[in-house]
């Protein structure tokens, strides 16, 4: 599957447990060499099932997926590919520094690498002290740090920033960007939008199981939309229905939304102006985010049980 | 496989309950086969019974001593071992962590299994050194000479103890991955060590089916090989209902069994 600047790519990948629930329902995505992909969705859509079949944690029940041009789990992926799936899951009685020559050792790394890597977390100082002691953001960087030790090709993050405080999440979204930034690929989930348009470049969005879109941010946004103020309302809704379609134009609360993109605001206010209406204001709508996600998940609070 | 060895060596080694299991096993066989046969020595109203009792702590009899408990509890100890070290891994979270860093998960396996051979070794080393220690250290004191055993009789102590101690190890190493937790485990297998066996043995004479049943059991068989070395059945635990020859082949295959049965679910389940 996928050519060479493909790393991660599913297709139909589905997880069922039981008859009822479908944790991931025919997922098929595409992450590509060098993108932060943000994989987003609300809780329990599927994000955490999803990054485990990709890591071979557990099996798909149907579909197919490749992970740096191998199936999942295989040992030479593996080794390219550093991972961090819910909550960091060390040992206790051992100290920060204990748990990354126990990774190393697993991974096949030298254990020179484990001073850098607490370094980029931040955790040098306490490094010595058992992991049971940290706090939970601690715990979140050692599991960062861990993920990093391969220095892999691919970051697989599943909500890293998940228990940090704010300070501590711009950190991470500073170090994940870095990161990012260079021919190294990161694939991240998160439930956060805020934090997926600030770092990623695609985003995957999962609700209940299912891809519902995968684009870049900008597009997922959408190209938005343009306001209109004037008057006469009726004539200048004519006019626009004229020039755009019927289907393109509505009214809201005395204003004119029109379905258009906003680089075109010129040329219809000239329009509408040259048919003598009276334009008191014209802007472009930006739909955030988080309308356009609200409005793709259809939250009724359901989950992917049915 | 190696890779997984020695990050499994680094875990155990570092591992507080490792520890405690070993000094829990060194304290009770030092108990019960030095302690409490020389306070009965020094406490003994009739001269023979007292020098007989001296002589089962004098070195010719070490291998017996040191072996006598590993049927019952040093086999409890053992076969929590294997589920603490295995179910705490699923316990942690920490199992995920391993399998996604690049061994298959057979290598990790076979490098778990492989330290906690190593840890069982040690125990078992432990054990047998000590017991020679505090059996020379009474002859010593008794001015009792020092007759040991051969080395080669030694070295046969030495692995029928691991054999012992390894299948009730990787019991506890089944349980743990067929439970995916710890408490289930050490619960079921003590039960099964200090319960269901004795039941069994109880029911022996009396019942036929159960005498046939008994000659499967592995703590039976556990026993009958300490029986084969030595030991005597006065000790609970340790039996002659098996040859040792028997005994040491059912130990194996029930040890191949559970390796087996564990490789198999942990192959095949999900890892969550
Ligand atoms: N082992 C399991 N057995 C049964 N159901 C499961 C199991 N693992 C996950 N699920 C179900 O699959 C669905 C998706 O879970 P998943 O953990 O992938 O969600 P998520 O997107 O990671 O959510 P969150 O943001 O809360 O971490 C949920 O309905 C969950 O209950
Ligand atoms: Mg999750």
């Amino acid at each position: 599957m996928g050519g060479k600047d493909v790393l991660v790519e599913t297709r139909d990948l589905t997880k069922r447990y039981g008859t009822r629930i479908v944790a991931v329902d025919r997922v098929s995505l595409t992450v590509r060499r060098g993108e932060v992909y943000g994989f987003l969705g609300p809780n329990g859509a599927g994000k955490t099932t999803t990054m485990r079949m990709l890591l071979g944690l557990i099996r798909p029940t149907s579909g197919a997926a490749s992970v740096l041009g191998r199936a999942p789990g295989h040992p030479e992926s593996l080794a390219r590919v550093g991972a961090l799936v819910e909550a960091p899951a060390l040992y206790p009685y051992l100290s920060g520094l204990d748990n990354l020559r126990v990774i190393a050792r697993y991974a096949g790394v030298p254990e020179g690498r484990i001073a850098a890597a607490l370094e980029k977390v931040g955790l040098t100082d306490r490094s010595r002290d058992r992991f049971a002691t940290y706090s939970l953001g601690m715990k979140q960087r050692l599991g960062i740090a861990a993920a990093l030790l391969k220095d892999p090709e691919l970051l697989i993050l599943d909500e890293p920033t998940n228990g940090l405080d704010p300070a501590g999440m711009v950190d991470i979204r500073d170090l994940i960007r870095s990161l990012g930034s260079g021919e190294r690929t990161v694939l991240l989930s998160s439930h956060m939008l805020g934090e997926v348009e600030q770092i990623c470049d695609r985003v995957g969005v999962i609700s209940r199981g299912r891809l519902i879109a995968e684009s870049t941010v900008e597009e997922l946004r959408g190209k938005g939309a343009l306001l209109v103020v004037a008057k006469p309302l009726e004539h200048a809704r004519q006019r626009a229905e004229q020039l755009l379609g019927a289907e393109r134009v509505e009214v809201h609360d005395r204003t004119l939304r029109l379905d258009a993109d906003p680089a075109t605001a010129g040329q219809i206010n000239r329009e509408l102006v040259g048919a003598g209406i009276e334009v008191a204001e014209l802007r472009p709508m930006e739909r955030t985010l988080e309308e356009a996600f609200l409005a793709m998940t259809d939250q009724k609070g359901e989950s992917n049980v049915g | 496989m190696l890779a997984s060895f020695w990050a499994e060596m680094l875990k155990l080694r570092n591992r507080p309950a490792a520890w405690v299991l070993l000094l829990v096993s060194l304290v009770l066989s030092q108990v019960f086969n030095y302690l409490v046969p020389y306070a009965g020595y020094l406490t003994a109203d009739n001269e023979r019974a007292a020098e007989r009792i001296l002589m089962s702590t004098m070195p010719e009899n070490f291998i017996p001593n040191s072996i006598g408990g590993f049927p019952l509890f040093a086999g409890a100890l053992a076969l929590t071992l294997g589920a603490v070290s295995i179910g705490s891994e699923y316990g942690w979270g920490t199992l995920k962590t391993i399998m996604f860093q690049r061994p298959r998960r057979m290598s990790v396996y076979a490098g778990e299994l492989l330290a906690l051979a190593v840890a069982v070794l040690a125990i078992v080393v432990s054990i047998f050194a000590l017991g020679a220690l505090t059996s020379s250290a009474i002859a010593a004191s008794q001015s009792e000479s020092m007759d040991w055993p051969p080395l080669t009789e030694i070295a046969r102590g030495v692995a029928s103890g691991w054999l012992i101690l390894m299948m009730w190890c990787v019991l506890g190493a089944m349980l743990a991955f067929l439970f995916r937790g710890m408490a289930l485990p050490i619960g079921l297998g003590v039960v099964w060590i200090l319960g269901v066996e004795n039941l069994v043995n109880v029911a022996a004479p009396l019942l036929d089916f159960a005498e046939a049943l008994q000659r499967g059991l592995p703590g039976v068989n556990a026993g009958s090989l300490v029986s084969a070395l030595g030991g005597g059945s006065d000790t609970p635990g340790v039996n002659s209902a098996v040859d040792g020859t028997q005994a040491a082949l059912v130990l194996v295959a029930y040890a191949v069994a559970f390796v087996l049965i564990a490789a198999f679910a942990l192959q095949r389940r999900d890892v969550t």
